[in-house]
């Protein structure tokens, strides 16, 4: 097992720079997390980290042991893709034992650790078949058993659930968990869906345009987000964002109410244009800042219902409710919520406390 | 699965192609009926049809004058080794080109592409001159096989197939520690298999049915291919018609049977892209 460190790691591909300057330090047995919108060089991260892209500035360490220039073979990673990249003309037991037998591996021991892959994924069954004869869980099992024989230090995964469908998505992001707690080995894994980001991590980060935004918990990046981007891209529905300004006594005034914020660093000068930010599952029915808003649609999933209307100032915004709501489109509800649960960020987007 | 019964459109469709067939196989069945007929009824008018009884007379004009059985082991031997050779070049210069960045890709590409463009006959004279007077390689095999190796076509062909490899997978081998060269023979070759055979087909073709260039460089008769052995029977003062057709059979024969044999990946191979 290994600890990964990332110090002022760049990558320019020809004039264009897409990664800019990362420092990361990410423990040993940890389950590190990149998260972000597509493009924001997460992918790219992943594979300088596994060596299959260089590294144009800085040094990538995996285990303290500068690898920059290490093929990758031998950084001690074992890395599962998107595409699953099983090979097809060949069985499980063949795609799983390629790469040991390829590189002077005895076949006894490559049989040992297939039994004991097989036996952690329950591809026992599965070893004769070929990849066209399984479905698309399975051969993520099968990718996934690839990157355990080979006993790696790191795993990396490379958006692993993206191609499977959403119940399988679930089932798989709980066996990763499994697997993860079982060896116990650092994982890093890229996905630009905060769900499984919030789901699996230790640790997010949080990339976008090539940089890093934040790095956190899951709840603290959810609870105390440092930026208006990463306050929306933590939390599903995202949070609404609104206008507002800041005024004299640490009050906020948006959407025709005001609220005064428990500031923790001094408030902003009054006047101040800001970005009020609220989550949908912090507007309730009581609390001491009320709000006025026209339901536009309502969706009924049951358990939660999701509210879609608008402020008295024509913002966007979305409640999220226990159980059944009674608003119908076109009513005016108000809802309340506690000054504690505001996130206010400045016109740059930066979190003001 | 379900078959699928030939239903009244299918009858029509055979009805329109069944003639078409025929006009295509008349050709090849004229090439066995004249191989039976006797010397003396070539000159005679009209066209025969049906079978002769001359084969064993022809076939002993084509062993008398001609070296053939020689000849159709040369012809075997040049081509498979050529597309053997040819196969494994072509599918190394197009797997380069494919997966590997290096300086300069792009205009050597071109520049193996833009040979293309360049006319056999221009090509012809001055590949003899550096074949038979500079190396010395007339008359042997290696003056048939070598020079067609630089096989632009056959490069650019390999490499779409190969640009069509998922990268992620010969990336999964590189993780793994697997060489370029075993992603290369155990992995990449065999998934564009179908395409291979179909280009294996088609440079056997090109070098069992070359005439000009073996001509060119193979003068002595235990040397000669196949089709440059026929060739001597069109003398200046008569042809031996009849023996011409019977090597010609004999010759059509073995690329009939790859052909039957291998038709499922030709036509895989040429149709590849096309519904992907």
């Amino acid at each position: 097992m290994s600890r990964v460190d990332l110090e002022a790691v760049r990558k320019r591909f020809g004039a264009l720079d897409v990664i800019h300057g990362v420092d990361l330090a990410i423990e040993d047995g940890s389950f590190c997390v990149f998260v972000g919108p597509s493009g924001c060089g997460k992918s790219t991260l992943l594979r300088m980290i596994a060596g299959l892209e260089s590294v144009s500035g800085g040094t990538i360490r995996i285990g303290s042991r500068p690898v920059n220039d290490v093929e990758p073979a031998a950084r001690g990673i074992g890395m599962v893709f998107q595409s699953y990249a099983l090979y097809p003309h060949m069985t499980v037991r063949g795609n799983m034992g390629f790469g040991l037998r390829a590189t002077g591996t005895s076949r006894a021991e490559t049989e040992r650790r297939l039994q004991r892959a097989a036996g952690i994924l329950q591809l026992d069954s599965l070893l004769d078949r070929k990849p066209a004869q399984l479905s698309g869980g399975q051969r993520q099992r099968v990718a996934i058993g690839r990157a355990i024989m080979r006993e790696p230090e790191v795993f990396l995964f490379d958006e692993p659930l993206s191609n499977l469908d959403a119940e399988l998505r679930v089932q798989m992001r709980v066996e990763i968990a499994g697997l993860h707690r079982r060896l116990g080995n650092t994982m890093i894994y890229v996905t630009h869906d905060q769900t499984e980001a919030m789901t699996l991590a230790d640790r997010i980060v949080v990339l976008r345009g090539g940089r890093v935004e934040q790095t956190g918990a899951p709840l603290e990046l959810y609870d105390d987000p440092a930026t208006a981007f990463v306050a929306g891209f933590i939390g599903s529905p995202r949070m609404n964002f609104l206008r507002g300004t800041a005024e004299p006594g640490g009050g906020v005034a948006f959407a025709g109410t005001r609220a005064t914020v428990p500031w923790r660093s001094g408030p902003p000068a009054p006047g101040t244009p800001v970005q009020v930010g609220i989550r949908p599952e912090h507007l309730r029915d009581d609390g001491p800042v009320r709000l006025a808003v026209t339901v536009e649609v309502a969706e009924q999933l049951g358990g939660v219902s999701y509210l879609y209307g608008t402020t008295p100032g024509a913002e966007r915004l979305v409640v999220e409710r226990r159980g059944l709501a009674a608003a119908r489109a076109g009513e005016t509800v108000t809802v309340g919520l506690e000054p504690r649960d505001l996130r206010v960020f400045d016109g740059e987007g930066r979190r003001l406390r | 699965m379900t078959s699928r019964r030939p239903g009244r459109g299918a009858l029509g469709l055979h009805l329109t192609l069944a003639p078409l067939a025929l006009l295509w196989l008349m050709p090849l069945w004229l090439m066995v009926t004249y191989a039976t007929t006797p010397e003396a009824d070539f000159l005679q008018p009209g066209v025969p049809l049906g079978l002769g009884g001359a084969l064993a007379d022809n076939w002993a004009i084509l062993l008398a004058q001609t070296p053939f059985p020689r000849a159709i082991a040369n012809s075997v031997a040049t081509s498979l080794i050529y597309t053997a050779c040819s196969i494994v070049l072509t599918s190394l210069a197009g797997y380069a080109f494919a997966q590997f960045r290096f300086f300069g890709r792009g205009v050597l590409f071109a520049l193996v592409v833009a040979t293309l463009t360049v006319p056999y006959v221009v090509v012809v004279i001055p590949q003899f001159v550096l074949v038979a007077r500079d190396f010395h390689l007339s008359n042997t095999w290696a003056a048939v096989v070598v020079p067609p190796l630089f096989n632009s076509l056959g490069v650019f062909f390999m490499r779409q197939n190969f640009m069509a490899l998922p990268k992620d997978m010969l990336d999964a081998a590189r993780v793994e520690g697997v060489g370029e060269l075993r992603i290369f023979f155990q992995i990449a070759l065999p998934l564009v298999l179908p395409s291979t055979a179909a280009l294996g087909i088609i440079l056997f073709l090109q070098s069992w049915n070359n005439y000009l260039w073996p001509l060119l460089v193979l003068s002595r008769a235990d040397a000669q291919t196949a089709p440059v052995a026929l060739g001597a029977l069109v003398g200046l003062d008569r042809v031996h018609w009849g023996a011409l057709m019977v090597g010609a059979v004999v010759m059509t024969m073995p690329v009939l049977a790859v052909f039957v044999f291998l038709q499922r990946y030709f036509i895989a191979g040429i149709t590849a892209g096309a519904v992907k």
